[in-house]
Formats: structure tokens, C-alpha cells, sequence
């Protein structure tokens, strides 16, 4: 591997300034666990990296009540894992922190590089995407707010333009009587890409006999994290008994676009999307019936 | 210093290092190949087995995923600093005694995984040693021993308690 520039700025300002001066030379590192394996590969060259963590205020977690959670880009997946105010409010996310990598992965990747590192089976992406999380991105003299389900174009590729960084993920407040549920299936427990993950955010009425509202994202069964908007649409409004979610099952194991790789064939992606369509939404709802 | 080079400072193991690197230089190639570190093992060398784990501020990471300019001001703690005066620590006889070391390779990653836990956690459950350590690769024991090398270390303190 060739050595770069490894720059260090202080502020967001400067990083922004670097980032544009060395158009299509540099890449934004954070913690780096994508980014430097893909340059030992030489999947990637770059000249020059820019290094956002000497930045304060880009590993924040703030939560408000009346609105909801704000997460700096840098703010570590292990953090997101093991906080208290995350596994209390948003307790898929802090799970679905917890299926990346490992903890030595997790002590040094971000939630901003997650996203930008942009795998089609990236973790936080569908339980994000499913909250319904906006990001915040600086470019040269302005900010701009995005929906995150927005942000995918493909496989590595985001809406980040030359020169954006991704500095903010919000995430608003749950609606009453939500719960959502992130399950990655691997081949093992740690250290494992995902054959498939699925997010499911179900939002009933307060008698819990009816689905309000149900938001599924799959991950790692198409180019980009999609919504299971079909599947969901047969959901809504439902019982939620076994025949509605069987037959949602089957709806997005078909609308998906999985490939057959190294990790698992097509035909086997769509049998665990089914799956765990269905099983992700019966674990919502029993943790809602638990806790009336 | 330019971009391409470093001037970086960090303590490992109680003492103070100052050194020049290449940006690139990763902190396991720093400990083993220019601090003559070597029981810091590089297996994989990209993240996926944990055999490079060291402490850095109180945390397992990835030797081999942080570069050496990254640790620059931070405090370090590898596999040679837990023995003190030639002494092993609980933890490693409790590897030895269990027979949970056999080529050796996964052992320094390990045991610096499950020291970080028992820091944190002293008396933890089977289930969470299994999570603590599920960043860590072995191909010989089966970890069946390790599991119980370091369950009887949680074990032995809660003895004391």
C-alpha cells in the first residue's frame, strides 16, 4: 500500500476546505475499519485522507424528548450499543449496533462512516431508515438535510456530492405504542456480513389490536437498503395474525433483489427475508403486549 | 512534518514512546516491527480476527486497524504490559492452568479481550464472556477452555467478595 497525506484539521471548516482543494484525490476517514481494508486491497488508491476526529462536537449524542435523537457523524457504533439513553428510547438501534463486526470493530467505527461506507448490508441503515432518520450534510458554504432512505444510489455510492461531508444523523421520536426490531442473519453471531437483515418499526393503537403504521427495510438483499413497501402495505391496517404476516412474508422475499454470493445463494436470501419479516414484526408486538 | 510523515507520542505500558511513522503505518505493524512488541500477533491483518486486539484508553480495538498516528496522545496496554515483573497475571495462569493455550497465536488477543471484560464486568456470566470474546478467532481449543480459563477468574473474585 502507497503512503498518503493524513491530515488532522480542528474544525469542520478546515476539513470542508482540504476536502475541496483536493477534489477526487481525498477521501473523509473517521474510524477507518471499511476504509483502510479496502486500501490494503487496493480496491481503492487515494492520496489523501482527512482525518474528521480531532473535530469536537461530531460524536455527540443528544436526546430530547420533545423531538428525538441526534447523533454526530462519529459517534462510535460501540456507543450506540451500550448507551443508556439509545437502548432506552431506540432499543433497535442499540441491537442492531451490536451485530457489527465486534467490539474492537465496533470501539472505532461510526454511524456516519456506516452510512457512507454505503454496503448494500450495512447495519444501521435499515433500523435507521425505518425511524425515519434524516442526515445533515456540509459542502462548501451550506447545509442541507436529507431523508436517509434518500441517501442509498447504489452499492458504495450515496447522494454525498464532491466535496459533502455527512456531519448529523437525526432521528425523531417514535410514535406511541412503536416498537421496532433489527434481525441480521450470518453465519455466525460476530465478525459477519449480513445474507440478509430486516427492520421492522410496527406502530399499533393503543388497544394494540390494529397496525397503525409498520415501516420493514431489508438490507443486503439489493443494492441499496430498501423499504418493503408492498409488504407493508398488506400490513397496514391488519390484525397483524399469522395469514396477514405470512402472506407479507412472501411478498417481500419476492420484492427483493438479493444475489447469489459467496455467502449465500439468492434462493436462500429470500427464504430468510420471509422469515424474518415475519418473526421481526411477532417480537414487536410482543414487546408492546409486555409492556401495557 | 508534512501530511506523509508524524510525529507521534503515546505510552504503552506505563512508558512513554515518541517515534516518527508513515501515515500509513498501522500501531501493529509500529508495536511489532519498530517497538519489538511481538506478542501482539497479526493474523488476519483487516479487522476479522481479533488477534491483534490491544487496549488503547480502556478499550479493545484492532491493532491492526488503527494506524499509529491515530494513537498519538492515547494510553496503550498490550499483552506484555499485564505480567508485572516477569509475574503473570490471574488471568494468564488461569489460561495456563485450564489449558486454554495451544499454538498460542488467538492467546494475547484473547486474554486482552477478556481482560477489558473483567475489568468492567468482574463476575460475568458464561454468556457474556462468549460476547466479550466473540471477536476473537481461536482454531485450536474449540474455546470450550478459554470460556472456563476466564470463568474461573470472575469465579475466584467473586470467592474473595
Amino acid at each position: 500500500m502507497k503512503n498518503f497525506e493524513f491530515h488532522r484539521p480542528q474544525k469542520l471548516a478546515e476539513a470542508l476546505d482540504l476536502f475541496g482543494q483536493h477534489k477526487g484525490r481525498a477521501r473523509i476517514w473517521a474510524g477507518g475499519t471499511d476504509l483502510l481494508v479496502r486500501l490494503r486491497d487496493r480496491a481503492l488508491q487515494i492520496e489523501v485522507l482527512i482525518d474528521l476526529k480531532q473535530i469536537s462536537h461530531l460524536d455527540i449524542i443528544h436526546y430530547d424528548q420533545n423531538v428525538g435523537l441526534r447523533l454526530g457523524t462519529l459517534v462510535r457504533i460501540r456507543d450506540i450499543e451500550t448507551s443508556k439513553i439509545i437502548r432506552e428510547n431506540f432499543p433497535i438501534l442499540s441491537e442492531a449496533a451490536g451485530t457489527l463486526g465486534s467490539i474492537q470493530v465496533r470501539n472505532k467505527a461510526t454511524v456516519g462512516g456506516n452510512l457512507c461506507n454505503a454496503s448494500p448490508s450495512a447495519d444501521m441503515a435499515p433500523p435507521l431508515i425505518a425511524l425515519g432518520a434524516e442526515v445533515k450534510i456540509a459542502g462548501k458554504g451550506q447545509e442541507k438535510t436529507l431523508p436517509l432512505e434518500k441517501f442509498f444510489k447504489g452499492p458504495g455510492e450515496t447522494a454525498l456530492e464532491n466535496g459533502e461531508v455527512l456531519t448529523e444523523v437525526n432521528i425523531p421520536n417514535m410514535a406511541p405504542h412503536s416498537y421496532g426490531v433489527y434481525l441480521k442473519q450470518g453465519r455466525r453471531k460476530a465478525l459477519d456480513l449480513a445474507v440478509a437483515g430486516v427492520a421492522s418499526v410496527l406502530t399499533m393503537d393503543p388497544k394494540l389490536s390494529k397496525c397503525v403504521d409498520i415501516r420493514i427495510v431489508l438490507g443486503a438483499v439489493a443494492p441499496i437498503p430498501m423499504r418493503a413497501k408492498k409488504a407493508e402495505a398488506v400490513i397496514r391496517g391488519s390484525d397483524l395474525s399469522d395469514s396477514v404476516l405470512n402472506e407479507a412474508a412472501k411478498i417481500a422475499a419476492g420484492e427483493c433483489a438479493p444475489i447469489s454470493d459467496v455467502r449465500a445463494s439468492e434462493w436462500y436470501r429470500r427464504e430468510v427475508v420471509g422469515a424474518l419479516v415475519k418473526r421481526s414484526i411477532q417480537q414487536a408486538f410482543k414487546k408492546l403486549t409486555a409492556c401495557a | 512534518m508534512n501530511a506523509l510523515q508524524h510525529n507521534v507520542k503515546f505510552i504503552i505500558n506505563g512508558e512513554p514512546y515518541e517515534i516518527t511513522v508513515c501515515s500509513k503505518d498501522s500501531l501493529l505493524d509500529v508495536l511489532r516491527e519498530t517497538l519489538g512488541l511481538t506478542g501482539t500477533k497479526k493474523g488476519c491483518n483487516s479487522g476479522e480476527c481479533g488477534a491483534c486486539t490491544v487496549i488503547v484508553d480502556g478499550k479493545p480495538v484492532n491493532a491492526c486497524l488503527t494506524l499509529a498516528v491515530e494513537a498519538d496522545g492515547k494510553e496503550i496496554l498490550t499483552i506484555e504490559g499485564l505480567s508485572e515483573g516477569g509475574k503473570l497475571s490471574s488471568l494468564q495462569e488461569s489460561f495456563l492452568e485450564h489449558g486454554a493455550v495451544q499454538c498460542g497465536y488467538c492467546t494475547p488477543g484473547m486474554i486482552m479481550s477478556s481482560q477489558v471484560l473483567l475489568n468492567e464486568n468482574p463476575v460475568p456470566s458464561e454468556e457474556e464472556i462468549r460476547n466479550a470474546i466473540a471477536g476473537n478467532f481461536c482454531r485450536c481449543t474449540g474455546y470450550t477452555k478459554i470460556i472456563e480459563a476466564i470463568g474461573a477468574v470472575a469465579v475466584t473474585r467473586a470467592g474473595k467478595k
